[in-house]
């Protein structure tokens, strides 16, 4: 062994970037592996056909913590989110629902459909938001241990009662109904359009294998409408550059504290002597010390893969393996010759630059997940459809545009087999014939496609059965769950190691809290002083 | 019209309206229980359905049933009476290599030693969880805000409940409370037929399949019974009709009056308070108290009616779930089934057709889309193989529920009910060679029937989906969770309220505590039990 | 399937006079309307309300028409005052409750007699009325869009309408509706208003709008009449004392923090609740307040100095109380008025508080401690408002 790092972070994804970060920051000397040749994990832009940028993973922004954003200084560090408004839905009879950001305008098009509806909007909206600002405080905290009675973990559960408390009793029914309902009862409950619920129950099976009937899908709805662009919550954003401009920015920041960043180094191995975790060894072969050693990898693959099974507690090797990680999406990335007519809005319509679906009833969605359910992917799928090219120039040449489709269902497995590369052409077809089904011209206007199933996203970047959440967000796997009960506060079970992925509280999306709130944990273990910022205050 | 004045009407003679009844006579109240149909019970009644068959109508087994109601309200003093008890539950396999399943163990369906291990360990687990639910279900639930001492006391001891558990079980209550029951079997056994089997015990009654998540809830629900005291269903002689003539008798003896045939029209009320009932045939009888025992969409919406209501209740009201996927199948048979693989005495048992958990979830597939399962999920009773009175001698009777048959289906019910019924028989006749021939008659009570029949809105005989959204401070609806309900004198004591259920009484009796205690009684329960024993 | 062109900004029927009159091009958005600010200067429009006549285009006013057997009964459940009082052919000043007695929105109501009513408001509800209507037998219809409507208001609103035939005009009583033909149709005139003076409004289905705003000018050109824009009806209502929803209080099913809604008692219409009338929504929260007490009261403030009192804390003392929700100096009255929301201990007539004025001349900012003190009704109410026959002048 050569040099002693005081922390290793596996990965270089944006949670593990930022741990580094904050690590760096408080003056360790801080190494970041990344197996692949690239940095950003699933927060990247590449360039897989030439002159155009994909941002072949995530592609939009609106969890990142903007306290993070700023502490970080990721601005200076060259990030630079421009949001967007609104989204729209395409129905097979020709016609649309756009959502526009602005109230009157949205009001009208609903009320195109439903006076009723779009009064009910304004409703539903108080609604989703009182449950929104009560769980956005708790983003940039570590969860309390409901079965500790240490002075902080009773501390945390205070706060977290209290934040209860404030709801009231019918308020606080009310949540405990939002957190248990399926998405599709939740919007019963509002509205009488169908594609109207449709189109909002989007939110609620992104990233999830779980329908829109399924309980629980209530609250991953508020996953996607808990974060904020300047203030504006749930709005959402380009990174400028694509989603690699994320990740280019936090290793900027890194290494201005002096950290250093390796890649095509794929550590095999967590080294743990006596109880304590004290190095990694490369697949190279090379062994590299370290007093810490967190990982940015998903459970399933922090404690199955890269450790052994010896240095471990039983009660975590089963709790890894019984962790629920389901790959249910897909993405195509598209460049595309020139911008695509779909059926209804003109080409200058606010909703080209938006978020593009393709499933106008519930049901049509419900039975994309039953194909999940029986093996397979989405027959008449659902899609989250942007051009980003649209608003930054970056990201394609003039006059040409990316197109990112995200698609759901794709189980992580076909009939219980591996996926083949005829699969994934088949898988790619039905995409593509779908989006053609609302836009004639769309196919001749493609230049390049990557199709990429759960086995692409997991052989490349790293997540287990290609699930974009690292890890299920149902509630046995949120909060003090999250990614075990007993293990929720990033703290591995042995010493001097940790967890910052997004398979840690508050989860996925590009949010770099988990890597945050690690960083808290750490720098409190080794009695430095804190430099996580606290978030800001939502009244 | 007005001729009679009582302390407190129940409108309802279902189980739930006979035990509130008979706490409230035995603490003193003038009580009288309205019941629309020629006799009492509601959807706890056995009926006969072909000459000389007869049948319970709804639930067939009784397996939840509270033993302190049992014991306080001297039921067995009244004509309550079990055929057989302790039952076990017997998963058919097509290839008659059942397994059976009790309380204590498995056998048959070569299950695995490791299999055996984990079940065990599997069900004492549940029990326990069960067991804080028991805690919770025999009081009111508490408010959490809003909560007096009676409530935060309560609070506290389910707290230490919860801590008593230990570490690693309440961690795990914690995680697997809200999740499917699909997967914590695939985590816990390999047998694809006990993961069935107990599957079912989260799905049976309910708009969900082994894989929505909630159903984990659902099974520690229905393993309330074996916190009570029940290892596996009890046949109740006579049917469920005993039990509900008994329950009438207790109530009679501590001075109810229950008048049958006698449908209320209108719940009675001024702008603040309920005042009475009108009954059908236009009489008024006067009561500062009047006790729902319909479930609560029939109470607000028929009963009260809307126009009476604040906006608020209604949409509450409204959004409460309750369209059943239940229908139930009455077999008349000329002489005992044979079931391929089982002797006379394990035909005896409960016997549950289920294949794979993947199967019913496709059978809950269709039941999203208004579609009845083509393999339907069947939970078989032949209780004639117990108690001889409900045949004709040598004749027997085949009870199945059937499950999923949804109320909303894409056609009418009426047009397909043949069609499913052959269905369903050809299902059993895989199982039980033969059984086509040995049809006299047949009924099918789909949940449209139930409707009708049972005046249960939905026809969910729950009064309500027990889910973990309608459970608990949500049920009914929040604001209404402790029985009186948002209108001064109304209170609501079915399965509608905390804390749901099927044949179990404690909805019946909790609603009677809280009656007892917002008269400022001073005569509660537990001093009048001491003083009657 | 109605074509995407249909989701732009909406105008009103009157627009393109509208347009044509706004010299200043100053427009504010109004529930989806393109509505203007101000026409020519707001001090000449505030003047025209209160010393001749001013015309308001109030089309963007959400309308409902509620038919059916049960349509006086189902608005009196709605609304918090006996609708069954409201006699034909009148119009009744209303606001309406959630369960929890909170206020969703206040708006007028108007009986054209046989089950027929239009109600008028400012935030939408059809919402709230169709979850309302299960049990009833109504209809409830939508009808911001198919009709216009003009606010005409001021001392020669009455000679200005005669001079445009509408005959016996000046015998409709305040709060009376009377239906006049027009142009081959008809124009329904309330007499009722925003502005605390003689005043009417004028209905017309949209092909007739702009024959109406021409023939209205007309007859009005000798008489002062003039456009007004939605700021300069900002000062005449203040002055008046009409409170505005999303200004003086939140609508109910819009907040998101809780207690941030408002009663009917902590907004001081109180006077609109009638328990003797049988359920209708928030009453047995509303019969709990009035048991306990409210939290809050709604006050007219008269504050020293001439510096309007916007968004300012409200003192007893050092301690804050409460805050101001709308301010103006009054130019009529001459007195410097704010509404406010304090606690309810203080809401007594001529309490003396202190509002915490911030205000600035040329970037400098100064805090002003000024005194004011608790009225009790608005300062501005003209006799001629209740006169009938309605005087010319």
């Amino acid at each position: 062994m050569n040099k002693r790092y005081d922390a290793i972070v596996i990965g270089a994804g944006h949670n593990g970037l930022t741990n580094a970060a904050y690590l760096a920051k408080s003056g360790l000397d801080v190494l970041v592996l990344e197996k692949n040749s690239y940095i950003g994990g699933a927060t990247v832009s590449r360039e897989l056909h030439q002159d155009w940028l994909y941002s072949n993973c995530s592609y939009v922004c609106s969890l990142l913590r903007p306290e993070i954003t700023r502490d970080l200084e990721l601005p200076r560090h060259g990030l630079q989110v421009v949001p967007y408004g609104g989204s729209v839905s395409f129905c097979s009879n020709g016609d649309y629902f756009g959502d526009y950001p602005d109230h009157e305008r949205q009001y009208r098009e609903i009320a195109r459909h439903s006076i009723r509806d779009a009064n009910a909007y304004e409703r539903y909206e108080a609604d989703v938001m009182k449950q929104t600002r009560l769980i956005r405080p708790f983003l940039l905290r570590t969860p309390p241990d409901p079965a500790s009675l240490k002075p902080r973990d009773l501390k945390e559960m205070k706060y977290l009662m209290d934040a209860f408390a404030d709801l009231g009793e019918e308020g606080l029914a009310d949540t405990l109904r939002f957190w248990t309902m399926s998405i599709a009862d939740y919007l019963n409950e509002y509205f009488e359009t169908d594609v109207i619920k449709a189109h909002l129950a989007g939110s609620g099976i992104i990233g999830t294998a779980l329908g829109v009937y399924s309980p629980g899908t209530a609250y991953v709805l508020l996953h996607h409408y808990m974060g904020d662009v300047d203030g504006t919550v749930g709005a959402w954003g380009f990174a400028r550059g694509g989603m690699g401009a994320v990740s280019d920015a936090l290793a900027s920041s890194f290494r201005s504290f002096g950290g250093e960043i390796r890649v095509d180094s794929e550590v095999e191995q967590i080294i743990v002597k006596g109880n304590k975790a004290v190095g990694v060894a490369l697949s190279s072969g090379e062994e590299i010390a370290a007093n810490i050693v967190v990982s940015n990898l998903d459970p399933k693959r922090t404690f199955l893969n890269i450790m052994d099974e010896k240095d471990l507690p039983s009660d975590v090797v089963s709790k890894a393996r019984n962790f629920k990680i389901r790959g249910s999406s897909g993405k195509l990335n598209i460049a595309l010759d020139g911008l695509p007519t779909f059926n209804g809005i003109p080409k200058n319509s606010p909703l080209m630059q938006t978020d593009m679906h393709m499933l106008d009833s519930l049901e049509r969605m419900e039975r994309a997940y039953d194909d999940w359910k029986d093996g397979t992917w989405s027959a008449d799928p659902y899609v989250d459809m942007l051009i980003p090219s649209q608003v930054d120039p970056t990201m394609a040449p003039p006059g040409k545009h990316m197109m990112t489709v995200f698609v759901q269902y794709a189980p992580p497995q076909i009939n219980g087999r591996d996926w083949t590369d005829e699969d994934r052409d088949a898988f790619g077809k039905t995409v593509i014939d779908q989006i053609a089904n609302y836009s004639p011209d769309f196919k001749d206007l493609i230049l390049h496609c990557e199709v990429r199933t759960p086995r692409e996203i997991e052989n490349e970047v790293g997540l287990t059965e290609g699930n974009i959440f690292m890890g299920e967000l149902t509630f046995d796997q949120l909060l003090f769950n999250r990614p075990f009960p007993g293990y929720a506060q990033y703290r591995g079970p042995i010493s001097g190691m940790y967890m910052c992925s997004s398979g840690t509280h508050p989860g996925g999306g590009v949010m770099a809290a988990p890597g945050a709130n690690a960083a808290r944990e750490i720098l409190a273990d080794l009695k430095r002083p804190n430099l996580v910022p606290e978030a800001y205050a939502d009244d | 019209m007005t001729n009679a004045r009582y302390d407190v009407v129940i409108v309802g003679a279902g189980h739930n309206g006979l035990i509130c009844a008979a706490y409230l006579a035995k603490a003193g109240r003038k009580v009288l229980v309205l019941e629309r149909n020629e006799q009492v019970g509601g959807a706890a009644v056995t009926h006969e359905f072909s000459d000389g068959f007869r049948v319970s109508s709804c639930a067939q087994w009784l397996y939840q049933f509270n033993p302190n109601i049992r014991a306080e309200l001297k039921l067995d003093q009244y004509g309550y009476e079990l055929a057989a008890e302790n039952l076990s539950t017997i998963a058919l396999s097509a290839d008659s290599n059942h397994l059976t399943l009790s309380s204590a163990e498995l056998n048959g369906a070569s299950v695995t030693e490791s299999d055996k291990k984990a079940y065990q360990l599997f069900i004492k687990q549940m029990l326990k969880f069960s067991g804080i639910l028991a805690k919770a279900s025999e009081r009111r639930i508490p408010k959490l805000l809003e909560a007096n001492w009676g409530d935060r006391f309560a609070l506290f001891k389910l707290g230490l409940e919860m801590k008593l558990l230990g570490k690693e079980d309440m961690q795990d209550l914690l995680r697997i409370a809200l999740i499917n029951i699909y997967d914590v079997l695939q985590e816990n056994f390999d047998n694809d037929l006990l993961k069935a089997a107990l599957s079912l015990d989260a799905t049976l009654g309910t708009h969900m399949g082994p894989r929505s998540p909630n159903t984990v809830f659902s099974f520690l629900h229905r393993r309330l019974g074996e916190v009570f005291g029940f290892n596996g269903v009890s046949v109740v002689k006579g049917g469920m009709s005993t039990l509900s003539q008994a329950l009438a008798n207790a109530a009679t003896a501590n001075g109810v009056e229950i008048r049958t045939a006698m449908p209320v029209s209108r719940i009675n009320s001024t702008a603040d308070e309920v005042t009475g009932v009108t009954l059908a045939n236009g009489e008024v009888v006067e009561a500062s108290t009047v006790v729902s025992n319909a479930d609560p969409k029939t109470t607000f919406k028929s009963l009260l009616g809307f126009q009476k209501l604040e906006t608020g209740i209604i949409r509450r009201v409204s959004n409460i779930r309750m369209q059943g996927n239940v229908a139930k199948l009455h077999l008349a048979l000329d002489s005992l089934p044979q079931f391929d693989g089982l002797d006379e005495n394990q035909s005896g048992q409960r016997l549950i057709i289920v294949s794979t958990m993947d199967a019913m979830e496709r059978a809950f597939n269709s039941a999203k889309y208004g579609e009845y399962s083509a393999q339907p999920v069947m939970d078989i009773s032949i209780p004639t193989l117990h108690d001889k009175t409900l045949a004709p001698e040598g004749k027997h009777v085949l009870s199945a529920l059937v499950q999923y048959a949804p109320y909303k289906l894409a056609q009418d019910w009426g047009s397909v009910k043949e069609d499913y019924a052959q269905l369903l028989v050809e299902r059993i006749d895989e199982f039980a060679p033969g059984i086509e021939e040995q049809i006299l008659s047949w009924e099918l009570l789909t949940p449209v029937d139930l409707e009708r029949e049972f005046h249960l809105t939905g026809g969910h005989w729950h009064h309500g989906e027990i889910s973990l959204d309608q459970i608990m401070m949500t049920r009914p609806f929040p604001g209404a969770t402790q029985y009186a309900m948002p209108l001064t004198g109304l209170y609501l004591c079915g399965a509608g309220a905390h804390p749901g259920g099927g044949v179990m009484g404690l909805a019946g009796k909790n609603s009677a505590q809280e009656i007892l205690r917002s008269n400022r009684s001073k005569t509660n329960l537990a001093g009048k039990k001491e003083n009657v024993a | 399937m109605r074509s995407h062109d249909e989701t732009m900004m909406l105008q009103t029927p009157f627009h393109s006079r509208v347009a044509k009159a706004c010299e200043l091009n100053q427009w504010d958005e109004w529930k989806g309307y393109t509505t203007p600010a101000a026409y020519t200067e707001v001090e000449q429009e505030y003047f025209a309300v209160r010393n001749s006549t001013g015309v308001f285009d109030l089309s963007p006013m959400t309308k409902y028409r509620i038919t059916g057997a049960d349509a006086e009964l189902y608005l009196n459940k709605v609304m918090t005052r006996d609708v069954r009082k409201l006699n034909p052919d009148r119009v009744g000043y209303t606001i309406w409750c959630n369960d929890a007695g909170q206020v969703m929105d206040d708006g007028t109501l108007f009986n054209f007699g046989e089950n027929n009513y239009r109600l008028c408001s400012y935030t939408r509800v059809m919402d709230w009325l169709q979850w309302s209507a299960m049990g009833f037998d109504v209809e409830i219809i939508d009808e911001t869009a198919d009709f216009g409507a003009l606010a005409v208001q001021g001392p020669t609103s009455c000679a200005v309408l005669k001079a445009m035939g509408f005959k016996g005009i000046e015998k409709l009583k305040p709060f009376g509706i009377s239906h006049f033909p027009f142009e081959d149709a008809e124009v329904m005139i309330s007499r009722t208003g925003f502005t605390g003076d003689l005043g009417y409004e004028l209905w017309v289905e949209p092909p007739k709008a702009i024959t109406l705003w021409d023939r209205l000018f007309d007859a009005g050109s000798n008489l002062g009449i003039r456009a007004i824009g939605g700021n300069a009806l900002e000062m005449v209502r203040i002055e008046a004392g009409f409170l505005q929803a999303g200004v003086d209080f939140v609508p109910a099913e819009e907040t998101v923090r809780i207690g941030r809604s408002r009663s009917p008692f902590e907004l001081g219409l109180g006077w609109l609740v009638d328990f003797d009338k049988g359920v209708f929504n928030g009453r047995q929260a509303l019969l709990k307040e009035k048991r306990e007490g409210s939290r809050y009261a709604f006050v007219f403030l008269d504050v020293e100095g001439n510096k309007p009192a916007e968004h300012s804390f409200i003192l007893k003392g050092n301690k804050e109380i409460g805050t101001v929700t709308s301010a103006a100096w009054c130019p009529t009255a001459k007195s410097n008025i704010a509404f406010a929301q304090i606690e309810s201990k203080y809401a007594n007539s001529g309490e003396n508080l202190t509002a915490e004025i911030y205000y600035q001349t040329e970037l400098k900012w100064t805090r002003l401690l000024a005194k004011c003190h608790v009225i009790d009704s608005p300062v501005f109410s003209s006799p001629k408002r209740r006169q009938t026959p309605a005087p010319d002048f």
